[in-house]
């Protein structure tokens, strides 16, 4: 009976999950393509879905509600769901639509979509091997193994994310790093680059004359075509034509120089809207905050490379070990038990909510600068793959994050994957991250 | 820059410009023909490029990419084709490329592209209906721009019917991509861009950039393209030689004054 009561309690969180995703792709992602298969913005908003399940599940394991036996079931149950989703549906319908942009093989695009598939297994399968796992006792097909490479790749992802993160949020919020624009710069730059049009507009003026003088002799302008035509080229071609390519090549050279001085003014308009952002109430409160971020992201750092050359890994979560300090060394005495319990939660409700937004907001960011008509289904589908990857490595780690009594459920379900290993990967390619972003900055 | 001398050419090839040499900064003196501007605005990926390349080179573009910034070309076009008033013009055509949701800092680049303009021709792709309707803030975006430097958009893109009866730059919508609507649904797809261009006042020409057959001359799209040419160099030689006046940003200094009754035909 209760079992019935708590599968619906999780049936209809799950729908208001599916609900938010749905909207979130239709208003934010979407909001300049028209949707014309459906398939699309199922899947995105079912990994949605399922992700957030699997938060919900571990802040009810804290507050302690459901029954514990239904909550194993419901764990079970959704990592399969979204480990069949990850690695069976999304990765196909992924490969369904690269070929169905080629048009050649629009013909036969199953095919060709199951071979893009399994070749992707393949390479999955892999990236297993050179990683200490787990222990090879487990069958080919069992949790563990698709966990564990899921796991390896959006730990991967998260280390970058939180890299890029830490080096890009000081420089975004200070504004001790903005160059000094002025309206005269600005003003110098665009009248470059109206010379540059002009420039190339009077060649193409040229241009346009020369082959209308061309045509009304009866000599059409045709470019060589097919292998004969390339070999008469070589040897006879009308001298009209010769300038022209010359003038050509001209033209190429202007254009990119106008694309170049198009993109600086653009960046020059951008820091001149960031310097006058600056001088704003909110714009001094994140210059504010960003003081205190930095700190937070040296703090980081340190402890990263603490971890890796001293070689540990944190036994105790961050909750135990302030409650152990205040106790111990500041002699405040309150209820260990119940304290405990709700400040983890409040604790692990951010650091999820934070994750959740932050990922969010950079696959809007990432999908707005990359994606064009046609592609924009196949980018909506690998941002699907990289969030469910991603949450499901943040349940892996958040983990170290929660008290003791609290962790079983997730080394329960999760079997016998090392955990410390991949703390030690999170910090290894965080460091990694930090040091290639910081170069290029 | 640096740029190579031309070899030099026989009379025969270049007799219509005088010189070789490059033209000042911004002056239009280089070729004994006059010249007019028309913008050609639109989402990305309609075909724009493709569209501007098939106006001016009369070819398909093989390998249509990414226009970043501004791309313009040059197409002659005779004046009053076929009477003894024939004049040739230059008709630049500027392709400004980018999305209607860009950000701010790109809008306001963008901007510096729609000085004196003197005719838009609006680009929507007929498989995607978000790009019809984001055909009213392209307008409003390039036909704003005097009134609020920023680039920022005065009625948050809501469609005034006011504003276009308003509008002395002739206008022209292209709907592309049209061998991809099945025969099926080919009315109900050109009913919707009737509607579309009445509202912006304008004619409409629906063809497939990637086969010059639809603008083949003699065939109506043609005579179309033809006519707005010539609606676009009237409108900026002919209807304003008492004043001297070039486009649109002085014009809306002076208010319209003794010409607006010229403008009904």
């Amino acid at each position: 009976m209760s079992f019935l009561i708590d599968s619906s309690i999780m049936i209809t969180s799950q729908i208001l999950f599916f609900g938010f995703g749905w909207l979130f792709f239709m208003r934010q992602l979407f909001k300049d393509y028209e949707v014309r298969q459906y398939v699309v913005q199922v899947i995105f908003s079912v990994t949605f879905a399922f992700s957030c399940t699997m938060f919900e599940l571990i802040i009810f394991e804290i507050l302690g509600v459901l029954n514990s036996s239904s909550r194993y079931f419901h764990w079970k149950m959704n990592l399969c769901v979204i480990l069949l989703i990850l690695v069976f549906m999304v990765p196909f319908y992924i490969g369904y639509f690269i070929v169905s942009n080629i048009r050649l093989l629009h013909k036969q695009r199953l095919l060709f979509s199951c071979l893009l598939w399994l070749t992707f297994m393949y390479f999955f399968w892999k990236l297993g091997d050179p990683f200490p796992i787990l222990s090879p006792k487990h069958g080919i097909l069992s949790i563990e193994q698709l966990i564990s490479r899921v796991g390896v790749i959006g730990v991967t992802l998260m280390a970058l994310l939180s890299g890029f993160g830490a080096v890009n949020c000081p420089y975004t919020y200070m504004s001790y790093f903005l160059r000094n624009v002025t309206d005269t710069d600005i003003l110098a730059l665009e009248r470059r680059l109206l010379q540059t049009m002009d420039m190339i507009i009077s060649k193409k003026k040229r241009m346009a004359m020369a082959r209308r003088t061309m045509f009304q002799k009866g000599e059409v302008h045709n470019r060589p075509s097919g292998f004969w035509g390339m070999i008469k080229s070589v040897t006879a071609s009308a001298p009209g034509s010769e300038n022209l390519t010359l003038i050509q090549q001209e033209v190429d050279a202007l254009e990119e120089l106008s694309r170049q001085l198009f993109l600086e003014t653009a960046d020059l308009y951008a820091t001149k809207e960031r310097i006058e952002y600056s001088k704003t109430f909110k714009g001094k409160y994140f210059n504010f905050l960003g003081y205190f971020f930095s700190i937070y992201c040296v703090w980081k750092i340190f402890m990263a490379t603490i971890n890796i050359v001293f070689d540990r890994v944190g036994k105790t979560d961050p909750v135990t070990r302030g409650i152990e300090i205040t106790v111990n060394y500041l002699g405040i005495q309150f209820d260990v038990k119940f304290w405990s319990q709700h400040i983890s939660f409040i604790l692990v409700g951010i650091i999820i909510v934070t994750s959740i937004r932050g990922l969010l907001i950079t696959l809007t960011k990432f999908f707005y600068a990359i994606s064009s008509s046609k592609s924009s289904n196949v980018i909506v589908l690998l941002l699907a793959q990289i969030m469910g990857m991603y949450f499901v490595s943040s349940v892996l780690l958040i983990r170290m994050s929660m008290p003791v009594e609290y962790r079983t459920i997730i080394t329960e379900v999760l079997g016998e994957l090392q955990f410390n290993f991949y703390h030690r990967w999170f910090d290894v390619i965080f460091l990694l991250g930090i040091f290639r972003i910081g170069r290029r900055i | 820059m640096k740029l190579k001398a031309l070899p030099s050419m026989s009379r025969s090839d270049w007799c219509r410009i005088p010189e070789q040499a490059l033209p000042q900064e911004g002056s239009g003196k280089m070729a004994s023909l006059d010249r007019v501007k028309v913008l050609v605005l639109g989402d990305s990926g309609v075909g724009k490029s493709s569209l501007v390349h098939l106006l001016c080179q009369n070819q398909v573009l093989g390998n249509p990419s990414w226009t970043v910034g501004c791309s313009v070309d040059v197409r002659v076009h005779d004046y009053k084709e076929g009477t003894p008033e024939e004049k040739a013009y230059y008709i630049e055509l500027w392709d400004v490329g980018g999305s209607v949701g860009s950000a701010s800092s790109v809008k306001s680049t963008r901007a510096v592209f729609y000085n004196s303009v003197n005719g838009i021709i609006l680009v929507h792709d007929l498989t995607n209906k978000k790009s019809s309707q984001n055909l009213y803030r392209w307008s409003l975006e390039a036909l704003n721009r005097d009134l609020v430097p920023t680039g920022v958009l005065v009625t948050n893109g809501d469609y005034d019917r006011e504003q276009f009866a308003d509008n002395q730059i002739p206008l022209l919508v292209i709907g592309t991509k049209l061998d991809q609507i099945h025969e099926t649904k080919r009315h109900e797809v050109l009913t919707r861009t009737a509607f579309l261009a009445e509202d912006f006042i304008a004619e409409e020409i629906n063809l497939d950039c990637t086969n010059p057959r639809y603008l083949a001359a003699g065939s109506s799209n043609a005579v179309k393209l033809s006519r707005f040419f010539d609606k676009v160099i009237e409108k900026r030689y002919f209807l304003r030689e008492s004043n001297q006046i070039p486009g649109f940003p002085d014009r809306k200094r002076f208010g319209g004054g003794p010409l607006k009754n010229l403008h009904y035909d």
